[in-house]
């Protein structure tokens, strides 16, 4: 039986009586299984696909039918966008010939080069390409917990978290308290946070002018910091507290039911509090046994890991070297890893791996800034080549076509990534 | 030897464009050279916008930033970025405007003698608001020759290799032609491309994403991509 479009594209139900048997048998084509359909995963299956035309076998695992972007979720906070303007199906891929089915992986058999799915079957593969973005590390907030993740969201995966801190927010009370802790290196976006700062900022100047914001953060500086300073000052006076290393920023505990956090002792009782924790790769990297302590180390010409050449990470979930985890991080190294394994798979053409990264941030109403860096592999790691950030006091004028540079870019990576 | 040849070309053009000018152009042999720009370009007293902008005070003025004309998206984007008009950015313009600004509505191919482009700098120098003689204001000559060497027009790109280079442009540039934000680039002559990506290279276009994009590529991949984009079907 062949892993057929139609046949997976279908509910689970339909699935399970398709793939009765326990295992899929294998036939002539090389086999991809892709475990992610995110910035990485959805690259990488769409260019294998693509560029292969039909000669590998290509099957995404994917449990949601929408992927929500956690790029631009922000702009969704801030009243930007709608939700529905950052969900994505996956019709696209299908068309573009990549088996899509939506299912969890649950484990995965190095030895025997299978892929067990929640459904119960079990699927083969020749090259299996991990991209499952980040989990929580357990007990790094101290109070908080999974099972208090809809008292105080994360919305660090987009989709019914991002909505959830959304509500909250609109429902804030006049002059309320929106209080967030910050996560320590390394972690998905490292822009991300403060970015949502601002976009709370924004949303809050507008319906309710006199809530304040607190930071709890554990770092003593972060991605783009004079940016976004210069950005709070000028559009934001007084209302954003952000409380660094330095003043006791990571000593936070929190306590979901009475909705109190405190802060190197100091207790506050907030309205909302958006906690943002320490990250690792997701969890079937571990399964899969590739990970060493939180992530999973990489060969930087390939993104194959270090445990296992027929096992590659992509995205957030690998440890690379410099680039920051990121959308467009994970889809350029999705098309390098995809590069590589048509080439083993297919002794089609491999040329050297080139990365790219550019992070755009918002921080008000046509106020948009980036960073951005090339990068190269060496023995070692992904290495940075040469690199540019915005600059403070910018135009007016160039800070808004930076803002519309990320909405061209928006359309072109979720095009590049799902067709 | 060849790749070597191009380095070195390419070593070359950047120092050249970034000195300092020690010549002078002539205002009245200028002038004549200015009688090409007429049917288009107002300079002096009164002088208004027509088919392309008056030229008075063009010296330190962003690149399309008169309120009241429009421009090409093109311009206006390489203006927004940090484009300005000065001798050197001007005398880049003049040689090749479309290596500066490629979708630029200046339909003029060029003036190619470097003495030309400097007698044209130092007759609209006179249009502009600061003397010319005092040290400090616009320098008025940059005879440089940034052609970029006929060997790397001429270079043949490996189209599939351009088409694993184009992987990195297709994260922000859609290849179906959208240009909302960022501007497409496919389907454009690709000697074009190659000279908008050699002016990225050695930074004569500004904007920091594509010099940084750029400056890693070598003669043979842009040559590359140009092939690959020039060949997609829409
Ligand atoms: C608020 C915020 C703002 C951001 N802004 C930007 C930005 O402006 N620009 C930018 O480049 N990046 C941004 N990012 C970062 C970006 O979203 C991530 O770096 C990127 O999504 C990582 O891609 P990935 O493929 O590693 O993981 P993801 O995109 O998260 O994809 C992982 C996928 O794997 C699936 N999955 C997980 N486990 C399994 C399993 N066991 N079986 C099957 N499927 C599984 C998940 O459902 C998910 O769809 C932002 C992130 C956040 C949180």
């Amino acid at each position: 039986m062949t892993l057929n479009r139609r046949q997976f594209i279908g509910t689970s139900a339909a699935m399970a009586t398709v793939l009765s048997a326990p295992m899929v048998k294998a036939q002539g084509k090389p086999r991809v299984v892709v475990v992610g359909g995110g910035a990485g995963g959805a690259t990488a299956a769409r260019y294998l696909a693509k560029d292969s035309k039909g000669g590998i076998d290509v099957t995404l695992v994917e449990p949601t039918r929408k992927y929500y972007t956690c790029f631009f979720s922000n702009l969704y906070l801030g009243g930007f966008k709608e939700i529905e303007d950052i969900g994505h199906t996956y019709g696209g891929l299908a068309a573009g010939g990549v088996n899509v089915v939506h299912d969890w992986a649950v484990g995965v058999d190095r030895a025997a080069k299978t892929v067990s799915l929640a459904g119960g079957v079990s699927v083969p593969y020749d090259k299996l390409i991990l991209s499952p973005g980040i989990d929580f590390v357990d007990g790094a907030v101290d109070g908080w917990g999974l099972s208090a993740q809809n008292a105080m969201p994360h919305a660090y995966k987009a989709g019914s978290q991002s909505e959830l801190l959304k509500a909250q927010l609109q429902a804030m009370p006049e002059g309320g308290v929106f209080a967030m802790v910050a996560p320590p290196n390394p972690y998905r976006c490292p822009p991300g946070p403060y970015e949502r700062v601002s976009m709370v900022a924004h949303f809050l100047k507008q319906n309710n002018p006199t809530a304040k914001i607190i930071v709890a953060d554990p770092k003593p500086k972060f991605s783009k910091m004079s940016l976004f300073q210069e950005g709070w000052a000028n559009h934001y006076e007084g209302m954003v507290d952000w409380i660094g290393e330095d003043f006791g920023g990571g000593n936070v505990s929190v306590d979901p039911a009475a909705m109190t956090v405190t802060i190197d002792g100091e207790e506050t009782k907030v309205d909302v509090c958006n906690v943002i924790p320490a990250m690792k790769a997701g969890r079937i990297a571990e399964l899969a046994g590739v990970t060493d302590g939180n992530w999973a180390p990489v060969n930087a010409a390939d993104m194959s890991t270090k445990a296992d050449a027929d096992v590659y990470v992509l995205g957030d979930a690998a440890s690379q070297g410099d680039m920051p985890k990121s959308g467009y991080s994970a889809n350029s190294q999705a098309k390098v890893c995809a590069n590589a394994v048509r080439g083993a798979l297919t002794g089609s053409k491999v040329f050297p791996a080139k990365f790219a990264n550019t992070c755009w941030s918002l921080i008000a109403s046509n106020d948009g800034v980036k960073v951005g860096a090339t990068y190269e592999a060496t023995p070692e790691k992904i290495a940075k080549v040469d690199g540019f950030i915005s600059q403070t006091g910018e135009s007016a004028d160039l800070r808004k076509a930076t803002y519309e540079e990320s909405e061209g870019w928006y359309t072109g990576i979720t095009t590049d990534m799902l067709g | 030897m060849r790749l070597f040849g191009i380095i070195f070309v390419i070593a070359a053009v950047a120092i050249s464009s970034a000195a300092v000018a020690d010549d002078f152009g002539d205002p009245a042999a200028g002038e004549q050279v200015y009688r090409q720009c007429k049917s288009c370009h107002q300079v002096g007293d009164g002088a208004k916008h027509r088919i392309g902008p008056h030229l008075n005070g063009i010296f330190g003025r962003q690149a399309a930033s008169h309120d009241g004309f429009r421009y090409s998206k093109a311009l206006s984007r390489a203006g927004t970025s940090g484009l300005e008009w000065h001798a050197d950015t001007l005398d880049a313009f003049l040689e090749n405007p479309k290596a500066i600004a490629s979708g630029t509505r200046m339909s003029f191919p060029g003036l190619k003698k470097p003495k030309d482009r400097l007698d044209l700098i130092a007759y609209l120098r006179a249009f502009s608001d600061n003397p010319a003689n005092i040290p400090e204001a616009d320098p008025t000559a940059s005879p440089t020759d940034h052609d970029i060497d006929p060997a790397i027009l001429a270079l043949k790109g490996d189209p599939e290799y351009g088409e694993y280079l184009s992987s990195e442009c297709t994260t922000c540039h859609q290849t179906s032609g959208g240009d909302d934000g960022i501007p497409s680039i496919v389907l454009w002559p690709e000697e074009d491309f190659v000279l908008a990506m050699h002016a990225y290279k050695n930074k004569k276009r500004s904007h920091p994403v594509m010099q940084m994009m750029a400056g890693r590529l070598n003669a043979e991949e842009i040559a590359a991509l140009a092939a690959y984009f020039a060949g997609l079907e829409e």
